[in-house]
């Protein structure tokens, strides 16, 4: 039977593993994705999963140990965040490439140094060329349900490659909302069987993975590799549709909000994007034609549909929580810009960075944005392309 | 042999044929110089052959009787390691070697 929990964003993570049961977790705990990883072990100890729980000595170690076992024909899982993203690095480049579908949680952290351990999305932007699949969540439930669905993406034939799903540190991960927790069989129904490609347990079919490749097989490789994150969206939307069948909450690459008839929009990812439509709202009673994308699927990045939806507006914002050092715009506003520029009538692009090591973001910046958008809108000229919220100059 | 297209590759890069890095002849990758083997100074150690990289010293019956010029590389390791009081592995220049009819 579904029920209502109320739960913060990393027990509701630790509510869809209880469901999943993948065959391994291996995850080191780390601020501030610790609670999945401590009620995963409860549930453990509870005798509610009947998966093997590792837990190894390092971020870059469990992420290995998810490789070794995703290679064996495992479900598999991990969580961390920040730092210990970081330290998984190379091993992530190596999970994608050997096409293993794992599924990891990333409670979105600031990156050292200074040390921080709020949200922000330094961490996952870092990692947005190391072929992981990249989802982005608005709320508790919406890190619930993306969860559920990653496992179905990341595991689909012709996708084969893993996926994480971002919650942002202690506003999500730690914020206790109402969570519609769906039936246990109904999940597993959704979820399926999972038939890996291969197994390093199949005795009966030998094989070598991650050999050497010299200049003759390392392109040929890395291309093929590809076939699977562009599967992806294909997949993303028949997944979030599906879901959306089953348990009333359908999902797609970004959520419009008043976009249709808005003629300046901001673009946000996760937690923001609350307080974003809050602000969207008090801004149309004041007349003000504002409306708001969501982006809830940074990797693969839907460049043609977002240019689509976006195309005809005057001005667009984008709102990063993440900053690229030395580039004229950050992540989001890179592809979103992008995105646009095949097309020859297109909205004029802002990037404004914001909440870096969590740092509030409030209705009165996003009022602040759209009222810049409408004076472009209206003057047709651009004075500052790139700013900063909320920081102190 | 025909290398595949992308299109053609197992996932994953996925090795289907282990073991065959024997096609890969990486005495090909050798330059200047090579071991020459000099049978009367052995003292039959194996210390070379447990140094070979390549599994280049060639064993037969439990005595070293040679070296595979297909694997070799020309490292050098064999020779700096044996301890014979008269080298039993000497690395000479590759061109040398071969006017003297050496190897292949
Ligand atoms: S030179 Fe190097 S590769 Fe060649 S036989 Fe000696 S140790 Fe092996
Ligand atoms: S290391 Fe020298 S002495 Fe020992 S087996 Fe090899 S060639 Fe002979």
């Amino acid at each position: 039977m579904r029920t209502k929990k109320i739960l913060s964003g990393n027990e509701a993570i630790a509510e869809a593993v209880r469901q999943v049961d993948p065959d391994v977790m291996a995850a080191y705990p780390i601020t501030p994705s610790t609670k999945i990883v401590e009620t995963i072990a409860q549930f453990v100890a509870d005798g509610l999963l009947s998966g093997e729980f590792v837990c190894p000595e390092s971020e870059h170690s469990a992420m290995s140990v998810c490789i070794g076992a995703a290679a064996a024909g495992g479900r598999v899982m991990t969580a961390t965040a920040s730092q210990g993203l970081a330290l998984m690095w190379e091993m992530l480049y190596i999970a994608a490439a050997l096409r293993l579908p794992i599924v990891a949680a990333i409670a979105n952290r600031a990156l050292s140094a200074p040390i921080n351990i709020h949200g922000d999305h330094s961490d996952m932007m870092g990692a947005r060329d190391s072929g992981w699949i990249q989802i982005y969540s608005e709320n508790c439930q919406e890190a619930y349900d993306n969860f559920i669905q990653a496992f179905r993406i990341a595991e689909h034939p012709e996708v084969a490659t893993p996926v994480m799903v971002g919650l942002d540190g202690f506003i999500i991960s730690h914020s206790m909302e109402p969570v519609w927790v769906e039936d246990d069989a109904a999940v597993k129904e959704f979820l399926g069987e999972y038939q890996p490609h291969y197994s390093l347990l199949d005795t009966s079919r030998q094989i070598t993975i991650g050999s050497l490749d010299f200049t003759d097989y390392y392109f040929e490789h890395k291309r093929s590799q590809l076939a699977g994150i562009e599967k992806a969206p294909q997949v993303i939307l028949e997944v979030g549709r599906e879901f959306g069948q089953k348990f009333g909450r359908t999902y797609g690459f970004f959520e419009e909000y008043r976009l249709e008839d808005a003629e300046v929009a901001i673009i946000v990812l996760s937690s923001a994007a609350g307080t974003g439509k809050e602000a969207v709202d008090r801004l149309r009673e004041e007349g003000l034609p504002v409306g708001l994308l969501k982006l809830r699927v940074f990797r693969p990045f839907p460049f043609k549909e977002l240019a689509e939806v976006l195309k005809d507006k005057k001005a667009v914002a984008v709102l990063d929580r993440c900053v690229t050092p030395g580039a004229e715009t950050a992540p989001v506003a890179t592809e979103v810009k992008a995105a646009l520029f095949a097309y020859e009538k297109r909205p004029f692009v802002v990037n404004y960075v914001y909440g870096l090591g969590g740092r509030d973001i409030k209705i009165e910046h996003f009022q602040e944005v759209a009222r810049k958008l409408m004076e472009i809108a209206e003057t047709n000229r651009v004075e500052q392309p790139f700013g900063y919220l909320n920081l102190r100059e | 042999m025909k290398k595949e297209s992308w299109r053609e590759l197992p996932i994953g890069g996925l090795n289907v044929h282990p073991g065959n890095s024997v096609s890969n002849l990486t005495g090909t990758w050798r330059s200047g110089k090579r071991p020459e083997f000099i049978p009367e100074n052995c003292i039959q150690c194996l210390f070379c052959w447990l140094y070979c990289p390549h599994l280049a010293i060639q064993v037969k019956d439990g005595e070293v009787v040679g070296i595979n010029y297909d694997y070799c590389t020309g490292c050098g390791l064999c020779a700096e390691e044996c301890p014979a009081k008269k080298k039993a592995i000497v690395m000479v220049k590759e061109e040398i070697a071969l006017q003297e009819g050496g190897g292949q």
